[in-house]
Order: structure tokens, then sequence, then C-alpha cells
């Protein structure tokens, strides 16, 4: 099949209108039945599948840097009968279990992606629903700050999984329902088992939406709404954003160059390597204006757009992928000081967004279904930003050997947050507490004996030990069940406390994962498969 | 309302005396009910004798007397058709079980979506017709309006009882909002687009009662082969009713038709001048009508016509004696689509398609009253004949509704339907001119210029009978 670019721009999109009116940016989903990401099923009733969200995710993104004097985001339908069906139904039954779990995934990252950006940049996002809202439509609305519906006797929200396709409601499962709106649990029993949902009255009376208004005022209440989110929001009217290019990559056979990173894929032993390389400090810019001049090509942001694009090719174009060794080229003093940039411009819009963007980034790698291994070798520059992804890893190997050595620095005491909310830091050190604590503010070099000391490495190893240690371990990983070492990574990446989006993830992955594959959802008989045709489903009665 | 004997004011075969539950709900809603009925029932006439026709019981006779009544206090009864011998379920994947008496859980969504829906249609049909009593052509035309508004409303009743004797609190709800829905209005429309659909003179009263009624009957008959008897029972005897409104619609179109043949040869081809009906603008209420009443059948393509079908919740028109396989798991049926900007068929699974097969039935139905329509004019000696649009003209819901055709079926642009449109559709301009035209004729056996008197009266009445007495 041919290989799913993320990449597009607005001249490309099919399935969005943007607006844009001052502070107030305007999206309007109105899907093109007749273009689905694959063949085989219309996108009717402005229902989704992953090429429709891929550029839901674009938009998203470019909001972030090329929209930052906006106060207000409205998403509303360009469809003329509903708001969205949710995701296609014909899409999912047709498609593989991999896929669904892709495309279920990136869904929710997308959404996740709205949420982190609108509370970082402090945008009011507002959803406004005319016509029936269904499944991952409703969980688009759940995204936004606020859910309007208007109140015409037909525009409903709903989650009408279970009844009729036999699958967990939503397509991040039921947490923004209940943790994030907080409709109380015997409340949210009842929505999701109602197929048609709820319109008006009892849609604001259970907590469903935020509020309501009849057809004939329903736009001009939602006028009203924005102008006053927009006056809060009046200082940041001159900014202006920069314009976000495609992403170039050269793909040979197995590799895929892009300017900061190389990705080489080695299929038989079911590895790839990922290297970053760090270019030298002396071409760096020395000011928030400078940055500004650069644009996209400002090396922190060109390598955060670039790291993501190969994940996301990573995990959907190249699923047999078991193991990634990550690497870094360059040298460590440079590596720090275009951290220190970024530290010294805080505050900047711009600067401020980078960060936020490879926090994002990060937290998607660290999401993949795959095993991350980081290699510390002679060459290597894992110094602050850089060493906090080599922590996104499954294991850290360090040669231990003159010069090779590793740095913290401010980006590992809290600027790049897991997707649970708390640091690497202190999610590998649960268990150590005085140790995680000696660590703060110190920011000296170390070498790969006092860095296993620290507990920042998994093991060191000298010269005559790596090279074997290494790859032995890279053979075992590559051997063992890929299913048992997604559970297993999952449970332990995310070691501590929980939050919304890790609840997220967390139930998405056990729960609508297993449903995918149940009978009751996916056999001859599943709901999942038999919707749409004349049959109807025969569940298999045992609980599970 | 607590003492009123509910049970003698409402004629019922469902044992209502015994049934407190269905009292208690009855009396809440009566008022309300009664309330509607003035606001929205027929303006100016509600104090006036009419000669209605009333169900009392559902013997032979017993659902047709006749008597002058003031229609607020018309007995609005519930009546269900007496259970016949086959109680079985008729088709779907629990053929041959026995029918429910009670709702089957998990069905109760579907089925409260069926009821909710045909009951909306029949409040919003006297919300439409509210004041066409002013401007009738006749008494014989005026008391047949009545009629018509007097059984919607009892049809709400047969609704209504279905969601408060089987649906609980959520039935109590839906049956408020029935009344609370208003036809056209903004902010509360009627669920069904055609039953919003302004209706300001006779010559959209009557298509309205011949195509959009006609619908009624279809999906009322659909319905009367439901596994869920009540449901069934309650349809059944509804249908017995809608002839009557079929009635009503096909032969004023006739007598209008017959009319304007007379007044066209009269003038020269410009009935205008004495105030009849030119034949193409009866030609473009076909084309608005009918086009708006194919919306009512669904989907061309529905999930839910599936299930409904396979549920054993509606049937096919005349399920049990037209066809032999009942199940229909297998089989397609080819629906015409576009794609690519082309027509070309499609294979349908048979159940996805249950809609277009109620659609069929439908139009050749109304295939048969044009090709009497045609006889009508044939036998005027006029050369003008008149023809239904293809079911894609000019659609709202559906899988014909994002593009545009000419009365025949074919793809055109846009711009050649708005060139076209008031060629096609009956526009402004003839409403406008419809509505200077219709004054109301109170001297009995009277017709206006525009129609034909009727073939006969009433219940054997002469034409000229006091059917209202103003």
């Amino acid at each position: 099949m041919e290989p799913i670019s993320f990449q597009t721009n607005p001249s490309k999109y099919r399935h969005w209108r943007i607006e844009k009116e001052g502070q107030v940016f305007r999206v309007f989903m109105q899907v093109d039945p007749e273009h689905p990401l694959r063949d085989g099923y219309d996108l009717k009733l402005n229902s989704y599948d992953l090429g429709v969200d891929i550029e839901l995710a674009d938009i998203v993104r470019r909001l972030r840097f090329e929209h930052p004097e906006i106060a207000t985001l409205v998403i509303s339908s360009g469809h003329s009968q509903v708001f969205c069906a949710g995701a296609n139904i014909n899409m999912l039954g047709s498609s593989t279990h991999a896929w669904k779990v892709n495309f279920c995934k990136f869904t929710n990252e997308t959404r996740c992606e709205l949420e982190d950006w609108a509370a970082q940049a402090d945008v009011r996002t507002l959803c406004a629903i005319t016509g029936p809202c269904a499944g991952g439509g409703y969980e688009l609305a759940l995204a936004c700050d606020e859910i309007w519906l208007v109140d015409d006797g037909n525009s409903a929200v709903s989650l009408p999984e279970t009844p009729l396709l036999g699958v967990l409601p939503g397509t991040g499962g039921l947490t923004r329902l209940v943790d994030k709106r907080k409709m109380r649990r015997d409340r949210a029993d009842v929505f999701c088992t109602v197929a048609e949902g709820f319109k008006g009255k009892r849609a604001l009376r259970w907590g469903a939406v935020d509020a309501i208004s009849p057809k004939s005022k329903f736009w001009d209440s939602v006028g009203e709404r924005i102008e006053k989110l927009v006056s809060e929001r009046s200082g940041r009217a001159g900014r202006k954003g920069i314009s976000l290019g495609p992403i170039p990559v050269v793909i040979d056979d197995d590799e895929r160059r892009y300017s900061s990173l190389t990705v080489t894929y080695q299929r038989e032993q079911r590895i790839a390597e990922l290297t970053v390389k760090v270019p030298a400090h002396a071409s760096s810019p020395s000011s928030s204006e400078e940055i500004h001049a650069l644009g996209d090509d400002f090396w922190p942001l060109r390598f955060a757009r670039e790291l993501e694009d190969a994940i996301l090719d990573l995990r959907v174009n190249h699923p047999g992928t078991g193991l990634v060794l990550l690497r870094s080229e360059g040298n460590l003093d440079d590596l720090i000081a275009w951290d220190q940039i970024l530290l010294d411009c805080r505050g900047d819009w711009l600067i401020d967004q980078t960060i936020e963007l490879l926090c994002h980034v990060f937290q998607r790698l660290e999401r993949s279904s795959c095993s991350f291994f980081a290699l510390i070798e002679e060459g290597s520059c894992f110094g602050g930003s850089l060493l906090e992804l080599a922590f996104t890893c499954d294991r850290i190997y360090i040669l231990d050997k003159e010069g090779v050595e590793i740095a913290r620095n401010p980006f590992n005491e809290g600027l790049l947050p897991m997707t649970s909310g708390i640091t690497r830091s202190a999610c590998r050190l649960i268990g150590e507490p005085e140790l995680e604590e000696s660590l703060q503010g110190d920011f000296d070099r170390k070498n790969a004996i006092a860095a296993e000391e620290a507990g920042l490495v998994t093991e060191a190893l000298d010269e005559i030990d790596f090279e074997d240690t290494v790859r032995i371990s890279v053979e075992e990983r590559a051997s063992l069940s890929p299913d048992s070492l997604t559970g297993m990574e999952a449970n332990l990446r995310f070691t501590g406390p929980e939050n919304l989006k890790s609840k997220i993830f967390g139930r998405l992955s056990a729960w609508q994962n297993w449903i995918f594959i149940r009978p009751n959802a996916t056999g001859p008989n599943g709901a999942l498969t038999l919707y749409g045709k004349p049959e109807r489903p025969q569940f298999e009665w045992d609980r599970v | 309302m607590g003492n009123v004997d509910l049970n003698a004011r409402i004629p019922n075969n469902v044992g209502l005396a015994d049934d407190k539950r269905l009292l208690k709900a009855l009396e809440h809603w009566l008022p309300l009910y009664m309330e509607w009925w003035n606001d929205m029932g027929p303006a100016g006439f509600q104090t006036k004798d009419i000669y209605l026709r009333t169900a009392i019981s559902v013997e032979a006779g017993g659902w047709a007397n006749f008597d002058y009544v003031q229609m607020p206090d018309y007995r609005w009864g519930i009546f269900l058709t007496p259970p016949g011998e086959d109680r079985t379920i008729g088709f779907g994947d629990h053929v041959g079980k026995p029918v429910w008496q009670e709702i089957p859980g998990e069905y109760r969504g579907n089925l409260r979506r069926i009821i909710v829906t045909q009951a909306d249609t029949e409040p919003a049909s006297v919300e439409q017709q509210r004041f066409l009593g002013s401007t009738a052509p006749s008494l014989y035309d005026m008391r047949n309006l009545f009629q018509v508004n007097v059984e919607e409303g009892r049809h709400l009743w047969a609704m209504v009882y279905l969601l408060f004797r089987f649906f609980g609190k959520d039935g109590r709800d839906e049956a408020e909002e029935l009344l609370s829905r208003r036809s056209g209005d903004e902010d509360k429309p009627r669920i069904l687009n055609a039953f919003n659909q302004p209706c300001d003179h006779w010559l959209s009263f009557f298509s309205f009662t011949h195509f959009t009624d006609r619908d009624g009957k279809f999906q009322l008959a659909s319905l009367a082969e439901s596994g869920f008897e009540p449901m069934a029972r309650t349809c059944d005897f509804m249908l017995t009713e809608e002839v009557h409104h079929l009635f009503v619609g096909e032969t004023g179109l006739d007598r209008i038709i017959r009319r304007s043949a007379e007044l066209t040869m009269e003038t020269d081809g410009d009935p205008k001048k004495v105030g009849g009906i030119p034949l193409d603008m009866i030609q473009r209420s076909i084309n608005y009508w009918f086009s708006y009443s194919l919306d009512l059948f669904g989907g061309e393509i529905s999930s839910n016509a599936a299930n409904f079908f396979g549920e054993g919740l509606k049937g096919r028109f005349k399920e049990k004696n037209r066809y032999e396989d009942h199940v229909m798991k297998e089989g397609v049926k080819i629906v015409p689509n576009v794609r690519d900007n082309r027509i070309h068929d499609e294979e349908v699974p048979y159940r996805n398609a249950m809609n277009e097969v109620l659609r069929d039935e439908y139009i050749a139905d109304c295939d048969r009253a044009l090709r009497k329509w045609n006889r009508t004019l044939e036998k005027t000696g006029i050369e003008n004949r008149l023809t239904l649009p293809s079911r894609r003209f000019k659609r709202h819901q559906g899988i014909y509704a994002d593009n545009d055709f000419n009365l025949e079926g074919e793809l055109i642009s846009k711009e050649e339907m708005e060139a076209n449109v008031t060629e096609w559709l009956l526009n402004d301009e003839d409403n406008h001119y419809l509505t200077s035209i219709m004054k109301q004729v109170v001297e009995p056996g009277k017709m206006a210029n525009w129609i034909a008197p009727p073939a006969r009266g009433i219940n054997s009445q002469p034409i000229d009978f006091e059917y209202v007495r103003l």
C-alpha cells in the first residue's frame, strides 16, 4: 500500500474549511465523502477517517505557530444536516486491528494537542453544535473548552457506540466525559446506552453541554460569547505568526533523511536506527528577533517537526519495526547552548510554543508501540532536551569511556513533562526520592559512572562489554512477542500518578484495543462487522 | 380534569376504565391537548356545528357515525383493530415467533423513534391547514377539511396512547414534546420537513392530502405489519380513516384539473382571466409536493431501515400477502447513485434498501392517480397532460439531495436548476395568485369558480347539504 503522509497544508484541505476574522479562528468540518484516505468507503454525514484527522492535526499545528494572535477557536459544522457522525464505521469495520489502533491513537493525540495548545496559549475553544453530533464527533466537542448546542428538537450529542457498534464509546473512551466534564458516572452510564443521545434541555441538565440556545438565537448567542472571550484576550492582537513550510525529507530505500535526523530501517532485524544531528552553536541566533526571522528554519523547531514526522511514519508505515536505537551526533556544548537560547527567550510566544511542541513530540514517542533504546557513545551529545529524549526510551546504555558525557539542565526539571504530567526524572526515580531531590539544579557534566550512580542511565558499560551487551540486548528484544512488549512498555513507561491525558491513552489502549479484537465487535457476527449490513449482531454472552 | 369520566369521554377498546396508569397519563395530557387544539386547530370554526364522522367502536359501522359536532367536543377515541388469527411475527429475524404484546427492551429506542416520528406528523398537518377554512371553495370542502383535521388529531391520540401505555416517563415527555413543536417554527419545527412547508391555499391542501398523506398510508401500512402487536393494530385502524384523506386529496385535485381544463378552453388558454388555475401551475404543485413527500421515506441506503425490518418492527407494504420471502437476508436492490458526477447503478443489500422498496410502492400509487387525472383531461378534450417528476428531482434528503436533477431525473448543473426552478416548482408568484383567487363560498351546493363540483356528497347526502352550519 502507498505509505501514508502526515504532511499537508491549507491549500490541500478536502475536509475542513477555515476562516480567520480578527482574533477569531473558525473551523468548519465539511468532509468530502468521495475522498476517503483508502478506497472502500464513503465519508458520509461528516464521518471521518485518518485523512480527515491528519488535516485537523495540521490545523491545530498551524494555529500554534501561524496564528499566535488568535483568542478564540470556534469549531462547527459545514454540513447542512449533521455536525459529525463520528469515526467512519465502514472504515473501522474494514480495516485491520493495527490500523484501528493507530487511528484512535492519532485522533486522540490531535484532540490532546488541541487541549494542550489552548491551555498553554490561553485560547478559548468553543464547539458550536448544529445537527446530530455522535461518537468521535462528540469527542471533538469534548476536547473544546465550551460546548454549545442548538436546541432545535433535532440536534443532539451522543455516544452510541455501545448500543450500535459494540465498541467503546468515543475515540478516547469515556475519560473526557467523566474526568474532564465530570458528568456523574450513573448519568454517563445512561447517556452511553441511549443511541440517540441527549438533546437540548436534557443535554444541558445532565452536563453533556455547557449552553443551549434556540435556533433563531443560536449564532447570536455564540457570537456574543465569542466577543466576550476575545475582549478578554486583546493584548496579543499585534503578534505575527511564522509560516510552516513543508518538511523536506529524502527517502532512499530503507533510509529517511531529514535535515536534523536520519532513520535507517533494518527490516530483517526488525529494528531502526534514529540518529539526531545537532548543528554547531556558532550558527545559532542570539535573540528572539533573530529566531522569528528564521521562522520554521530555527533548529529546535525544525528538529521537533522532523522527529514527529519520523515517529508517525514509523508507526503507520513500518509496523514491522519493533525496536528503535536512538543515537545523537554533535557536541554537548552546542546542544547546551541551543537549549540556553530557548531558556533565555522564554516568554516569547514562538519560543514557548517551540518548547511545547518538543514536549508534545517526546510524548508521542513515549506513546508509540515500539521499543526504544538510547545508546550514548563517543560523539553523542545527550544533554538537556536531548537527554530528555533519551529518558523517553525504555533503556539507556552509556559507554564508559573518557569524553562520553551527559548533562542535565532546566529542560530536565519540568519544561518537558510526560503524558502523565510529571517529569521523567520523577517517574524514573519514584523509589529513590532523595536521589531525585539531590539532582535538582545539578547541571554538571557526568561521565558514565556518575550518570549510572545518579540513576540517569540503565547501565554504564566499558568498551569491552558495550558492543556485546548492546548487540545481545537488541537481538533478544527483537525476538520477544511484540504484543507482550507493547503491554509491558506501556505499563512501565508511565510509573507514578496519572492525569486525564494518561488515562485517555491508558484506558483506550487497554479497553478499546481489547474490545476491537473480541468477537462481539469484530467477529463474523460482531456488531462492528455487521453495522450497515442487513444482518444483525449475535453476541457471545459470557462476560470476560 | 379528575372529575371528568375519561372512559366515557374517550371512546376506546383498550380497557381504559381499568388502566390506572393510562388514565392518569391521559388526565394530565388531555388539557394540554385541548389547549393545543384551541391554539393551533382550525381557526375561527371551533363553535360551529360540522357534519363529522366519529369513530365510536371498531365494529362494522361503529367507526363511521355521522352527526353535527363542534370540533372541541369531537370524541377523540383510542381504537385498535381486533387481533387477527395469525399472531406471529410476519418478517425479519424473529419470523414465526409470537408477536410482542409488550415492547422488547432492546428495541425500545427504535420503536420510540418510529412512533414519535409518525406521531409528529399528525398535529403538524393540522397546524399547516389551520387557516384554510376561511377560504374554502364550498361547504362540502370545508367539512372535508375539518374531518381530516379532527382525524389527524385522533391519530395523534392513537400514537400518544402507545407512548403512554408502553414507554413510561420517556413516553410522557415525548407526548408533551409533540404538543410543543410547531409546523414551520424556526426554533421548534416539526421533525419531518414536508410538515414544515406552508400550506396556505387549497391547491396545496389537495396536493398535500394527496401526496403527503399518501406517504402516511404507506408508513402506516408497513407499521401495521409490525411484530409489536399494539402498534400494528393501532396503525391498521388509522388506515381506515386515512382512506378518506386520500380521497379528499385525489378527488380535490381531479376537480381542479377538470375545471382548469374547461376554463383553459373557454378562455383560449388563459384561465387566470376568470380566476381559474392554469394547468402548468397544477403541474408545479405536483412537482413540489411529490418531491417533498418522497423525502419522508428516508434514505435510499439505510441501516435503520435494515434494522427496523430485521428486528421485526416495520415490514413492507402488505408484507404478509404480497411477498414470499419474509426474511430477505440475501439479495440486493439496484439503486441508481451518483459518483464522479454521473449516475450509475449500485447494488444495495435488499434490507438496507427497504425505504426504497416502500418508495417504489408509493410512486406506483401516485402514478395510478396521475393516469386517472389524465383521463379526466382527455375527457374534456384538452391536449395537455400531467406528469410525475423523477424521484431524483429536487430532493432534500437521501442520496440525491446533494445534486441537482431535472424533471426527468438527469443530472444538471446548479445554474440550470436555478434557471428553471420557477418553471418547475410552485413559486411565490403562483402562491400569491392562488391565495388571491381563494374566497370562501358558503352557499350550500355552490363551488368557487376554480373547482368543479364533486360527483356526490358525503354519507349519501346531496351536494347542497349544509355540511357546516355557519
